[in-house]
């Protein structure tokens, strides 16, 4: 049969057996949170509370600074007892964070919500999504109400919810499609008032039938409409959802938004409906826990700025001295923690126990120039040159072949049989050349 | 507990270089047995001494001249060493072998900087040098099985006796039907014909390509534009005249064709990096082997066609890049 997709790609293991038929478990309360103000993509919130204040879970306690920027709300009905300085793993940097203690069980301060949504206008659902703090969880966290700020001159003509997770061990989408399905779809319906798309398309990989036999039932009579995909890494990766649906690529630069489309992560779609029927800001998400180094992987509904230590509680560890690294995320493009003890993101859809002995120590050769990194590569990138260029400093070069169009995807990396570190080589090289023309203006 | 904070990703394929190089050494198994079995052990001691000394002097090589010192065999200098010694013919001594070998190793691959680094194929390299150094043992072709008549595989020493021209070397003498009516097709296609000791045997040399091709580690493109262009070619001068040029079919097993397009112009670092590319590259081996093969004073022409396409091969890659995503105007508007 022939499913849809993009040019290029991998097939690592998928080891989403482990997981996926694990029901979602509601974790109970922490008893402290800890929130990043840098929780999203762009710039940090800003606090708007004191140290000894208290706080009712959902209420803000930092506000979007900026046009790319979200709210922050708190998971917990308790006191703020500290801002400080904590290290983000995702960017090495030490961020503030807002340590809040619970006191109680949750006393909910909710956002204006209605059960039939379209009692609200569309100008007040974006409004709402952007007060309830919502950003991608598929793991970009970019701020939702953003995407649905149409700039002038563009139009949105079509919505994709993309359900592909083509991360290995990940199955935390794959879950809320079977458990959350009317939820989800009704969240979609929201997307479709709120932008004025008239349809839209869930890409699902084919290694989820079960989804895709449930979401099709559901959505049977709706103007949303299920698309199986290959499986294949990367296909979660939005330019390439967008290509393996509508065949159109997203400029070299540019945002679904410049040729008429809107992408939501499938989790976030239920955000936005808990948000806008409930009144719940996002103070809670859905992750898979898993890898093999974790006792009994499962899927689990926590709140975020849960320490990552007290989440893999609840899996329990294996022989610590087998394990590798832990991981925000999956294997392929996951971040690696400096250590267990810090919080989770709003971005997190797993945390992955990798360990040693599935991650065999492999033997470093030079470039043999099979091409494997060039037939992987979904943007047409020449990895093996990219990176001569980038390590050479030959950033103009570097820049001409592309450079900042690779989406750090990793099949390089995967794929290479000499072991050579070339996804780690580009994002060192993106770094720097955005430094450069910041510094140059 | 000691966390690994090293970068994504955190998944790698099994596969190594080492293990790229051994499918090819298996690959060429086949082709190495068939050829022992028509030549002789001799063509096995000529096999084996080009590819251990290769290995051997790549070790000290890089142990003690590139000071690696915990450095371990990569195998792609025996892949240089068999495929060299599968292109020599039975009259070559272990002297002049260890020559050519030295040639491949040091001119043509360390000089550049070694493994990954190299712009032509080291084992032709070698060959070609040896060709120029040694004409008289390096076109001096034995007969099959011509080991059955005298008693000492080993030693050569009544060699004459038993030697005859290499098909296309008759074609380009005495015309394509004399050389026709001394071997038949099916002879050359089961390797029954003098030559270099490895390329004769197109059968045993396609079983062992079949198995690299199931298991995706030839830039397929090669071989196929190469070979295709060559039938066209071929295809078109036989319509022309089919007396003097030869039917496509002899072409492709007479001489050196199935080894060069199916193991030496595959070669990973010395061809292009994209479809594109090969395709190119393919294309320029086929006219050049044939361009040499009719006009040329030489009768074959498959080293140097590969050897003149590798120096193309950095300018190929360049114009040959593929399309980034989202860059073509034509694809990116709706």
């Amino acid at each position: 049969m022939g499913f849809l997709t993009f040019r290029g790609g991998v097939h690592p293991s998928e080891k989403k057996e482990m997981s996926q038929d694990q029901e979602i478990k509601v974790l109970k309360l922490p008893d402290t949170v800890y929130m990043y103000t840098s929780n999203h993509l762009g710039a940090p919130a800003k606090p708007i509370v004191e140290v000894g204040e208290k706080v009712k879970t959902g209420q803000k306690i930092a506000e979007a600074s900026g046009f790319i920027s979200a709210n922050l709300h708190s998971p917990l009905t308790g006191e703020i007892v500290s801002i400080e300085k904590m290290v983000n793993a995702a960017s090495g940097r030490k961020d503030d964070v807002i340590v809040i203690k619970k006191t109680s069980e949750d006393d909910w301060q909710l956002l204006p919500h209605n059960d039939d949504f379209t009692k609200f206008t569309s100008e007040e659902i974006i409004n709402n999504i952007k007060e309830a703090g919502i950003v991608g969880l598929g793991g970009a966290m970019f701020p939702s109400h953003v995407k649905l700020m149409i700039p002038k001159g563009k139009k949105a003509e079509t919505l994709i919810i993309n359900a592909a997770e083509c991360e290995p061990y990940i199955t935390i989408d794959e879950r809320m499609m079977l458990e959350k399905t009317d939820e989800i779809i009704k969240g979609i319906e929201i997307l479709l008032y709120a932008s004025g798309i008239e349809k839209a398309y869930i890409g699902i990989e084919e290694n989820k039938s079960k989804a895709i036999k449930t979401m099709i039932e559901k959505t049977n009579g709706k103007n949303i409409e299920i698309k199986t995909l290959k499986t294949k890494y990367p296909q979660g990766a939005e330019k390439q959802l967008i290509n393996a649906i509508t065949s159109k690529e997203v400029p070299s630069g540019g945002l679904p938004i410049d040729i008429g489309v809107i992408v939501f992560n499938v989790s976030t779609t239920y955000a936005i409906y808990d948000a806008i029927i409930n009144g719940k800001p996002l103070v809670e998400r859905g992750a898979s826990l898993t890898g093999e180094g974790v006792k009994k992987p499962g899927n689990f509904l926590y709140r975020i700025g849960t320490k990552v230590n007290e989440l893999l509680e609840n899996v329990g560890l294996i022989d610590e001295e087998n394990i590798d690294r832990i991981l925000y995320g999956g294997p392929m493009m996951g971040i690696p923690l400096p250590n267990i003890e810090l919080p989770t993101f709003k971005g997190n859809n797993a945390i992955t126990v990798l360990t040693k002995d599935i991650l065999p120590k492999r033997e470093d050769f030079p470039c043999i120039r099979c091409s494997s990194c060039v037939s992987v590569c979904p943007i047409g990138l020449q990895p093996y040159l990219l990176k001569k260029y980038s390590d050479t400093r030959n950033y103009d070069t570097a820049l001409e072949n592309g450079l900042m169009d690779c989406i750090e995807c990793g099949s390089c990396s995967f794929i290479c049989p000499s072991n050579i570190e070339l996804a780690k080589s580009f994002k060192t090289a993106k770094k720097v050349v955005r430094a450069m023309k910041q510094r140059r203006g | 507990m000691k966390l690994n904070t090293a970068a994504a990703p955190h998944f790698r394929t099994k596969d190594s270089t080492r293990k790229v190089m051994s499918d090819v050494l298996i690959a060429l198994t086949p082709a190495v047995i068939a050829s022992t079995w028509i030549f002789g052990l001799r063509a096995l001691y000529i096999m084996l001494l080009s590819m251990i000394s290769a290995e051997v002097l790549d070790l000290i090589i890089v142990k003690y001249i590139r000071n690696k010192k915990n450095y371990k065999p990569d195998l792609s200098a025996s892949v240089t060493g068999l495929l060299l010694g599968m292109n020599l013919s039975m009259a070559v001594t272990w002297y002049q072998i260890l020559i050519g070998v030295l040639v491949a190793i040091v001119i043509g691959k360390h000089v550049y900087g070694g493994l990954g680094q190299n712009i032509f194929n080291p084992a032709l390299v070698g060959r070609v040098f040896m060709i120029i150094s040694f004409p008289t043992a390096m076109t001096t072709w034995v007969k099959p099985f011509y080991y059955q008549n005298i008693s000492n595989t080993i030693s050569l020493k009544s060699i004459d006796a038993y030697t005859g021209a290499s098909a296309l070397g008759i074609a380009g003498s005495e015309g394509f039907q004399n050389s026709l009516s001394q071997y038949s097709y099916w002879d050359m296609f089961i390797g029954k014909i003098p030559g270099s000791i490895g390329e004769v045997s197109a059968l045993f040399l396609i079983i062992g390509f079949l198995f690299l091709a199931l298991k995706g580690r030839i830039k397929l493109t090669v071989p196929l534009t190469y070979i295709g262009t060559v039938l066209i070619f071929s295809g078109i001068f036989y319509t022309i005249n089919p007396e003097k040029y030869g039917t496509p079919l002899f072409h492709i097993l007479a001489g050196g064709l199935i080894l060069g397009a199916l193991f030496m112009a595959t070669d990973m670092v010395t061809s292009p990096m994209t479809k594109k590319g090969q395709f190119v590259y393919g294309l320029g081996m086929g006219i050049i082997t044939m361009v040499i093969r009719y006009f040329g004073s030489y009768p074959e022409g498959v080293s140097f066609s590969i050897l003149i396409m590798n120096a193309l091969v950095p300018l190929i890659d360049i114009w040959a890049k593929p399309r980034i995503f989202g860059t073509s105007k034509k694809e990116v508007a709706k």
